[in-house]
C-alpha cells in the first residue's frame, strides 16, 4: 500500500487547477461524452438548417414597401403589408382622425402595468393611480366629454380592446375571486357548497362556453326590453371566469396560512371580518402574488377567444386585415406581427412573476 | 497515530478541493486503519463534511489521492461503484426514501447492488432492524417514525450492505435532544464490534468513549490530531483550544 | 359573541337568539342561500319571458330532429339526414379523438423537452428553453390560426404538394401519407404482438420470482422489448415480408391512395400539442428538481447506479409532484380543443354552435356542452384522486 505514495511530488500549497477558458467550457458543456457530442451536433445541424432560411425570408428577401399585394409576393416576407395595415390591426375601427386616443389609452395601460410592477408603489398610492388611469382610459376611448367626440364601444378594437378585457376582467374578478375563496373555506356548509359548485362549474368548462353563454344566454336572462352591449357581455364572461380561476389561486394562499395565525387572532378577540382583513388575507395574498401574475397572463391570452363572438380584439383585427382583397395571402406576416405583441406582454409578465417568486423564496428561507 | 495498525482502510494523501476560487480542502492527509474510529470536529464551514463526502465520492477532490479499501478513487465509475459498496454513509438529514417502507428502504440496495435474493435481503434487514432496536416498524413509512427512529433506520440501511467502513456526517445534529442518545447508543455498539468508522460530530462524550483518534479541522485543513485523552486534556493548537472551550462551555 | 362566551353562558341560561353563534351561522346561510336562489329565480323568470316573447322552442326535442347539415370529418357514420343527437355524437367523438391523441403526443413532447431543459448539454438546454418561452407566451388561438394558415391557406394544391418525407405530402387537402395494404399476414402479426406482450408480462413475473430466489437481476426491460417487437417482426418476415404500402399517387387534380388527415385536424393537433407541451415541460422539470438532492446522495452512497437512482428513487418521488398538475394540463388540453370552432374543425362545441344557430336553442345547446365537459372533468379528476390517494406519502 505504501508503494502507491512513492514518486508523487506533493506541493506544499497545490495551485488550483484552472478549468477556465473557452475550450474548457466547450468541453464541459457541449462535448462532455459521446451522447452529449451527438446531441450538440444534431442541435447545431438543426439550427444551421432552420436559421438561414428564416433570416433570408424575414430580412434579406423581404419586401419593405409595395403599392399593393400583387407587387409584394416574392421569396421573402412582405412587411409592406404590415406597414399598410398596422394602424388597423392595432386600433381597428376606431375613427381614423382620432387615432391618438387609443394610442394614449395603450400608453396609460402600459404605464399602469409598469407602476404595478414596482414593489415600492404597492399600496394605496397604486390603487389611486389605477383608478385615475382607468378613468382616463375610459374617457379617452368613450369620449363624449372634455370636447372629445363620442365613440361607440362597437368601434373599440385592436390592442386597447384586448387590454380592456384582460385588465378589467382581472380587476373586477379579483375581489370576486377572494370572496369565492373565502366562501369555499367557510365553516358554513351552505355557503361552502354554493361556492364550490360555482368554482368547479366554471373551471370545468372551456372558456369558449363562458363566451357563448355571455353572448347567447345573457340577453335572455335580462328583463325584457333591456339590452346590453357586446363588449359588456364579453367582459362579464371574463369577470366570471377570472373570478373562478383567481378563487383557486387565493385558496392556495389561504390553505398555506398556519393554523396558529388564526388562533392568535381569535385569542386577541378579533371578529371574523377583522381577522380575515387584517391577518389572513394580507399573508395569503402576498404568498400567491406570482401565481396571480400567471393567472393574469392566462386571462390575457384567453382574450384572443373573443373572435368567436366577433369582437374585434387584436387577433380579430389581424384576421380582418388578412381578408382585404388587395392584400391577400400574408398570413405568416400578420401572425408574426400580432404574435410578437402578445409574446412581449406575456414574456415580460412571466419573467416578472419568476423574479417575484425568487425574491419571495429567498425571503422565506431566511 | 495509526502507524501501528497494518491495514489502512482509508488513505487520504494531500487532498485538495476548490469551490470556484474558494479552497475547501487544503492538503488533507489522513490514514484510518482497519477497525479504527476517527472523530472529526471543527467549526461549521471547516470542510469536515466535505472531507468525508470525498471518501465515497459524493464530492470530487481535485488534487491528491484517496484510496479506500485498497481501491483508488478516480473518475473510473467501476472504482466508484466498488468503493460505495464497501462504504456506508449516514446523513444529517437521514435521507430515507419516503416512498418506500422501512423494510423496502433496507432491502433496496442489497437487492439491486449486492444482487441478494429478496428473501435473504429481507431477513438481513429484519436482523439489522432488531440491532438498531426497532424490530416492529418494518412495514411503516419513514414519515411515520420519529427523528431518532429514522436515523436508526438509516444506520440499519447502511449496515444491510455489510460495509467495511461507516461514515457518519453529523448524524445527531438534526435530532431533538431526547433522541440523540438512542442513536449514539447504536453507534457505540457498532464501534465496539470493530467497525471502521469516521464520524463528523460534536458529541464529545461519544468521542471520548469510542474514538481512537480525534481530528480537528479549521478553514479546510487538519489543525490537530491526537488520541482523545490528549486532545481533550491538552490541546496544542490555539484554534483547537478556542473551539473546545466553546463547545464544552455548556 | 365568540364561541367561548356562548358556551360559558349556555351553561346557565340560553343567550339571546341574536348572540347565539350557532343561530347566527344558520341565519347567515339562510340569507345567502335565499339571495342566490332569488337571483336564479329572477334569471329564470326573465329567460322564460324572453323565450316566450321570441317564440323560441324549448326542451331537448330538437335532438331527434333531422340535423340537415354536413360534417367535414367523422369517425362514425354520419349524413345530414341524421339527427342532431347523432351530429353532437360525431362532435364528441371528434373532440375525444383529438384530445386523446393530443394528450399522448403532448406528454411525449413535454417530457422530452423537460429532460432536455435539465440536460448538462448547454445547447440542448437552451433550445428547449427557447421552445418553451416562444410557444407558452402566445395565445393558443393565434397559434391555431398560424398552423391552419400554413396547412390550409398557404399550402399548395395537390399538384405542387410539399413532400416532407418520402411519400408523405402536405397540400391544402391535408397531410397525405401511405398506409399498409391489408394482407392476411397482418392478422398473424397482430396475434404475435399479443403473444409477445403476454410473454413479456410472464417474463416480468418470472424474473421477480427468480430474483427473490437467487438474487440474480434479469434484464427484463430489454428482453421484453425484444419479445414485443421481435416476435411480430419475425412473423412478418416469416410470411416473406409482404410489405405493400398503399402509396398516395397524384392522379389528375388530387391524390389517390394512402390516407389523409384534414388541415383543420392537423392544425388543431399540432397547436394543442406544441402549446400544452410547454406547460408539461415545465411540470416535468419542476417535478424532477423537487426531489431533494439528499435522496440522490443517499442512493449514491448505497452504490446504486445512475439509471437505478433515477428509476428506483427519483422518478417515483417526482411522479407524485408531476401527476396532479399534469392531469390539470390534460383537462386543459381537452377543454382547449374546443378552440376547434375557430378553424372549423367539427368538434363538439363547433357542432353545438351550428345546432344553436339553426335551432335558436342556446340554453339547451350550452347545457349539452357544459354537461359533456363537466363529465369529462369529473371523470379525469376522480381518476386523479384515486391515483393521488394510492401514491400519497404516508406521514402521521
Amino acid at each position: 500500500m505504501t508503494d502507491l505514495t512513492q514518486g508523487i511530488p506533493i506541493a506544499a500549497q497545490a495551485p488550483r487547477p484552472r478549468w477556465t477558458g473557452a475550450l474548457a467550457w466547450l468541453r464541459a458543456n457541449l462535448f462532455n461524452g459521446v451522447t452529449s457530442t451527438i446531441l450538440t451536433l444534431l442541435c447545431a445541424a438543426l439550427i444551421a438548417a432552420a436559421l438561414p432560411p428564416v433570416i433570408r425570408w424575414a430580412l434579406i428577401d423581404a419586401i419593405w414597401s409595395a403599392p399593393n399585394g400583387q407587387a409584394c409576393h416574392g421569396a421573402g416576407a412582405c412587411w409592406a403589408f404590415i406597414g399598410e395595415k398596422f394602424r388597423f390591426i392595432l386600433f381597428g375601427f376606431f375613427p381614423a382622425g382620432e387615432t391618438w386616443r387609443p394610442i394614449a389609452a395603450v400608453v396609460i395601460f402600459l404605464a399602469m402595468i409598469v407602476a404595478a410592477c414596482d414593489r415600492r408603489m404597492w399600496g394605496r398610492r397604486l390603487a389611486l393611480v389605477w383608478v385615475i388611469g382607468l378613468f382616463a382610459v375610459f374617457a379617452l376611448m368613450r369620449g363624449g366629454a372634455f370636447g372629445l367626440s363620442t365613440v361607440e364601444t362597437a368601434l373599440w378594437s385592436g390592442l386597447p380592446l384586448t387590454l380592456v378585457l384582460a385588465v378589467v376582467g382581472m380587476l373586477v374578478g379579483f375581489p370576486f375571486g377572494v370572496l369565492l375563496a373565502l366562501g369555499r373555506r367557510s365553516r358554513l356548509p351552505a355557503v361552502r357548497a354554493i361556492c364550490v359548485g360555482y368554482i368547479e362549474l366554471v373551471r370545468g368548462v372551456p372558456v369558449i362556453t363562458m363566451l357563448f353563454m355571455a353572448s347567447l344566454m345573457l340577453p335572455l336572462f335580462l328583463p325584457t326590453g333591456i339590452t346590453i352591449d357586446k363588449l359588456v357581455r364579453a367582459q362579464v364572461a371574463f369577470i366570471l371566469f377570472a373570478g373562478a380561476s383567481l378563487a383557486e389561486v387565493v385558496r392556495g394562499g389561504l390553505q398555506a396560512i398556519p393554523r396558529g395565525q388564526i388562533e392568535a387572532a381569535d385569542a386577541l378577540g378579533l371578529t371574523y371580518v377583522q381577522r380575515t382583513r387584517l391577518i389572513v388575507l394580507p399573508q395569503a395574498l402576498a404568498m400567491v402574488i406570482p401565481a396571480l401574475v400567471n393567472t393574469f397572463i392566462g386571462i390575457f391570452k384567453d382574450t384572443a377567444l373573443v373572435i368567436i363572438i366577433s369582437l374585434f380584439d387584436l387577433l380579430t383585427t389581424a384576421e380582418t386585415a388578412l381578408s382585404d382583397a388587395n392584400w391577400q395571402g400574408f398570413y405568416v406576416e400578420a401572425y408574426v406581427f400580432v404574435g410578437v405583441i402578445y409574446w412581449s406582454f406575456c414574456f415580460f409578465m412571466s419573467r416578472y412573476s419568476q423574479l417575484l417568486e425568487r425574491e419571495f423564496n429567498r425571503g422565506r428561507r431566511r | 497515530m495509526s502507524d501501528a495498525r497494518t491495514v489502512p482502510m482509508i488513505e487520504l494523501q494531500s487532498v485538495n478541493k476548490w469551490y470556484g476560487e474558494f479552497q475547501v480542502l487544503k492538503n488533507i492527509d489522513l490514514q484510518v486503519g482497519k477497525g479504527e474510529k476517527v472523530v472529526v470536529c471543527g467549526p461549521s464551514g471547516s470542510g469536515k463534511s466535505t472531507m468525508i463526502r470525498c471518501i465515497n465520492r459524493l464530492e470530487e477532490h481535485q488534487r491528491g489521492r484517496i484510496i479506500v479499501a485498497g481501491i483508488e478513487l478516480t473518475s473510473d465509475l467501476k472504482n466508484i461503484e466498488a468503493i460505495r459498496r464497501e462504504v456506508g454513509m449516514v446523513f444529517q438529514q437521514f435521507n430515507l426514501f419516503p416512498h418506500l417502507t422501512v423494510l423496502q428502504n433496507l432491502t433496496l440496495a442489497p437487492i439491486w447492488v449486492r444482487k441478494l435474493p429478496k428473501k435473504e435481503a429481507e431477513e438481513a434487514a429484519r436482523y439489522y432492524l432488531g440491532r438498531v432496536r426497532i424490530p416492529d416498524q418494518a412495514d411503516k413509512y419513514p414519515g411515520q417514525l420519529s427523528g431518532g427512529q429514522q436515523q436508526r433506520v438509516a444506520i440499519a440501511r447502511s449496515l444491510c450492505m455489510k460495509p467495511e467502513i461507516m461514515l457518519f456526517d453529523e448524524p445527531t445534529s438534526a435530532l431533538d435532544p431526547e433522541m440523540i442518545k438512542e442513536v449514539l447508543d447504536v453507534m457505540i455498539e457498532l464501534a465496539n464490534e470493530g467497525m471502521t468508522m469516521v464520524c463528523v460530530t460534536h458529541e464529545m462524550g461519544f468521542a471520548r468513549t469510542v474514538a481512537d483518534m480525534m481530528v480537528f479541522m479549521d478553514k479546510g485543513e487538519i489543525v490537530e490530531r491526537a488520541a482523545p485523552k490528549d486532545f481533550f486534556a491538552a490541546p496544542k493548537n490555539e484554534r483547537t483550544k478556542a473551539f473546545l472551550s466553546q463547545i464544552l462551555a455548556h | 359573541m365568540t364561541t367561548d362566551e356562548a358556551t360559558l353562558t349556555s351553561a346557565r341560561a340560553r343567550p339571546a337568539l341574536w348572540r347565539d353563534a350557532k343561530i347566527r351561522g344558520i341565519a347567515y346561510q339562510v340569507v345567502f342561500v335565499a339571495a342566490v336562489a332569488g337571483f336564479i329565480a329572477l334569471i329564470v323568470h326573465n329567460a322564460i319571458a324572453n323565450i316566450g316573447r321570441q317564440n323560441i322552442a324549448t326542451g331537448f326535442g330538437f335532438l331527434h330532429r333531422e340535423a340537415a347539415f354536413g360534417i367535414g370529418e367523422s369517425l362514425i357514420e354520419y349524413s345530414p339526414a341524421d339527427t342532431y343527437a347523432r351530429a353532437l355524437l360525431v362532435g364528441l367523438t371528434n373532440t375525444l379523438h383529438v384530445a386523446a391523441l393530443g394528450i399522448v403526443l403532448a406528454t411525449i413532447l413535454g417530457t422530452l423537452m423537460g429532460l432536455a431543459r435539465l440536460s448538462s448539454n448547454w445547447l440542448v438546454a437552451k433550445l428547449a428553453r427557447v421552445y418553451v418561452e416562444i410557444f407558452r407566451n402566445i395565445p393558443l388561438a393565434l397559434q391555431l390560426f398560424f398552423w391552419w394558415g400554413l396547412l390550409d391557406k398557404m399550402a399548395p394544391g395537390p399538384r405542387q404538394a410539399w413532400q416532407i418525407l418520402p411519400d408523405v405530402f402536405v397540400s391544402n387537402r391535408g397531410i397525405i401519407y401511405p398506409v399498409p395494404l391489408s394482407n392476411p399476414a397482418y392478422k398473424w402479426v397482430v396475434a404475435a404482438l399479443g403473444i409477445g406482450v403476454v410473454a413479456a408480462i410472464g417474463l416480468h413475473r418470472w424474473a421477480k420470482r427468480c430474483q427473490a430466489a437467487t438474487g440474480r437481476q434479469f434484464p427484463t426491460g430489454w428482453v421484453a422489448l425484444a419479445l414485443i417487437i421481435g416476435l411480430p417482426a419475425a412473423v412478418f418476415l416469416g410470411f416473406g415480408a409482404p410489405a405493400r404500402l398503399d402509396v398516395p399517387v397524384l392522379k389528375g387534380f388530387n391524390f389517390s391512395g394512402g390516407d389523409a388527415v384534414s388541415p383543420e385536424f392537423a392544425a388543431l393537433l399540432i397547436g394543442l400539442v406544441v402549446y400544452t407541451g410547454t406547460f408539461i415541460c415545465e411540470i416535468v422539470r419542476a417535478g424532477i428538481l423537487a426531489v431533494n438532492w439528499g435522496q440522490s446522495e443517499a442512493a449514491m452512497a448505497l452504490g446504486l447506479r445512475s439509471s437505478q437512482r433515477m428509476r428506483l428513487v427519483v422518478l417515483p418521488q417526482a411522479l407524485r409532484v408531476i401527476v396532479p398538475p399534469l392531469t390539470s394540463q390534460y383537462l386543459g388540453l381537452t377543454k382547449a380543443s374546443s378552440l376547434a370552432v375557430i378553424i372549423g374543425f367539427p368538434d363538439l362545441v363547433s357542432v353545438a354552435n351550428t345546432t344553436m344557430n339553426q335551432t335558436g336553442q342556446a340554453i339547451e345547446g350550452i347545457t349539452v356542452i357544459m354537461a359533456v365537459y363537466l363529465s369529462l372533468s369529473l371523470a379525469i379528476s376522480l381518476a386523479m384522486n384515486v391515483y393521488n390517494r394510492a401514491v400519497a406519502l404516508v406521514e402521521r
